[in-house]
């Protein structure tokens, strides 16, 4: 597999504080994956995110994106646009009052030929499912449908990777999902990597890897079975495993006869119903 | 209830008018603001009434729209109206005390009243039939040519745009506020106005606390989608001159002629 993201030795600080955002950090992203990243506030989770495409760069270390180091600044636009940024806040990151226009923005910058732009757009609408919507305003528009919309003005930049800093902590369950099915099919159909920072183990549980971070270092790293059945660690650091693993969990402890570490509802229908 | 505020006030119609160029209608509305004030006599109202219930027509307007936005102004247009009324010197028709009224005094403040309705009338066509985005990509391709001498055309722009986005998400969260700090039991609708002035500081203080904030996170998207300023930047619609508006150019100079060209006929002032 090729890597898309490294960071070597990366440490990272904020300039009015003594204490070290990110330490010593040595994370790796196989190109068209899709990894989620878990932690605490303040564990510099969403200072990688920003790290990651030239918005903030490092103190110590390097950060390569497709192979351009982040600190090179004849390459800032060319970072940029292979690495995506998703915020939490949709309303703060949609520039203009029309949707297409807003989706546009990204090629515009970029100095994409008109005809070209109308097509990336289109394209970028009918991805995230908003195409219908592309000349309604924003404050028209549910907080999931925005999210929507500011991913697809990312897409229109034709990203290799897409960070999306816990684009669902503003959300209702329903913005929920249509914003988890949109990552997912982003990089199931069209190939591109995607990182996803969040608090929700429901959500983490449906990538392929999942890296636990905890005061600016690698806690763990693995596949969601490889992370979730490490219980007590995650518990003692105060996260949280998805509801149905809690549940296998407290099940097999009690004495049934199960796996400990079950992800989803129908395997453990399966292994209960086998095990009755 | 801020809600009702609508800015820029764009009547959405399929006219003719609402697909000319930006660019050529913000030029044709200061070339017909200069031409209001070299109307001579009533002759020439008469024309400019006649056209702009033609233009109504024409780029499917209702009058009675058009004539809504004068309401704000009637204030304005009254003391215009008695000033030039009472103050004018001529032949006097009428006097009590310091008070009179001359004959040249009525038709002063005539014309000056004329003005204003036409005026008003004339300029709220450009935002009656061109959408805030248009009209703003209008402006910034006017002020390319003046970049040269230092004006920020395209920071203007994008102020301008960047505002019209936030003015509903800000109204918004002021009636979310509002909202809150009743709950707390504020009394923003008592008292006299000093008091009312004084409730709306636990209002103010949030609102622009929030919009910094928003601002913050606004330019850290925007940087990361490549935002770079004005150079080498490309647009998805790009502002074309049409033969239509060719066309309406040559109207628009036809009607000027015929207007001011009342100037000759009559008694001029």
């Amino acid at each position: 597999m090729m890597e898309i993201i490294k960071t070597e030795n990366l440490t990272f600080g904020y300039e009015d504080s003594q204490k070290k955002v990110l330490e010593q950090f040595n994370l790796t992203i196989e190109k068209g994956s899709f990894t989620a990243l878990l932690g605490h506030n303040g564990s510099g989770k969403s200072s990688l995110a920003k790290l990651f495409n030239a918005v903030l760069l490092p103190t110590g270390g390097t950060v390569y994106v497709s192979g351009m180091d982040t600190k090179n600044e004849a390459l800032l636009l060319e970072i940029r646009k292979n690495c995506g940024l998703v915020f939490q806040n949709p309303d703060n990151q949609l520039v203009a009052s029309i949707i297409e226009d807003d989706v546009a923005f990204a090629p515009e910058n970029l100095g994409v030929p008109s005809e070209e732009i109308r097509k990336r757009v289109d394209d970028a609408l009918k991805c995230v499912g908003m195409y219908e919507y592309r000349l309604s305003s924003p404050q028209h528009l549910s907080g999931g449908q925005k999210q929507r919309v500011a991913i697809a003005g990312i897409v229109a930049m034709r990203p290799s990777v897409i960070v999306l800093d816990e684009p669902t902590a503003m959300l209702d369950p329903r913005g929920r999902k249509e914003v988890v099915e949109t990552i997912l099919r982003l990089n199931r159909e069209y190939g591109i990597t995607a990182i996803l920072i969040t608090h929700n183990m429901e959500e983490a549980a449906l990538a392929d890897r999942i890296v636990v971070m905890e005061k600016g270092k690698i806690l763990l790293d693995g596949t969601p079975e490889e992370i979730f059945s490490q219980y007590e660690i995650l518990k003692k650091t105060g996260l949280d495993v998805p509801q149905i693993t809690e549940l296998s969990y407290q099940l097999h402890q009690a004495g049934l006869n199960i796996d400990s570490c079950i992800l989803s509802v129908d395997e453990l229908v399966e292994q209960i119903t086998k095990v009755l | 209830m801020l809600k009702d505020i609508t800015i820029g006030q764009y009547y959405p119609s399929e006219s003719v008018v609402h697909k000319l160029d930006p660019r050529l209608k913000i030029v044709l509305t200061l070339v017909y603001i200069v031409s209001i004030f070299l109307i001579q006599n009533f002759w020439g109202f008469l024309v400019l009434a006649v056209l702009t219930l033609l233009l109504c027509a024409v780029s499917k307007i209702p009058v009675s729209f058009l004539l809504k936005g004068l309401k704000p102004l009637l204030i304005l247009m009254s003391i215009t109206a008695l000033l030039n009324l009472f103050m004018t010197d001529g032949r006097i028709l009428w006097q009590w005390g310091i008070l009179k009224i001359t004959h040249e005094g009525i038709i002063m403040s005539l014309f000056m009243l004329f003005r204003i309705v036409f005026l008003v009338m004339g300029t709220s066509f450009l935002t009656y039939t061109t959408t805030p985005i248009t009209l703003t990509s209008g402006i910034e391709s006017l002020l390319k040519p003046f970049a040269k001498i230092g004006v920020p055309a395209h920071e203007i722009a994008m102020m301008m745009s960047i505002a019209l986005r936030f003015i509903p998400t800000l109204i918004e969260e002021t009636d979310k506020i509002m909202a809150a700090q009743k709950a707390r039991g504020a009394a923003l609708s008592e008292g006299n106005l000093i008091r009312r002035a004084k409730a709306l500081v636990p209002i103010l203080i949030p609102l622009f606390v929030s919009a910094f904030r928003r601002a913050d996170e606004l330019a850290v998207a925007m940087e990361s989608r490549c935002y770079h300023g004005g150079d080498d930047r490309t647009k998805l619609k790009e502002l074309k001159y049409q033969k239509k508006d060719t066309l309406a150019l040559f109207v628009f100079i036809l009607a000027i002629t015929v207007m001011l060209s009342c100037n000759l006929v009559g008694a001029s002032l």
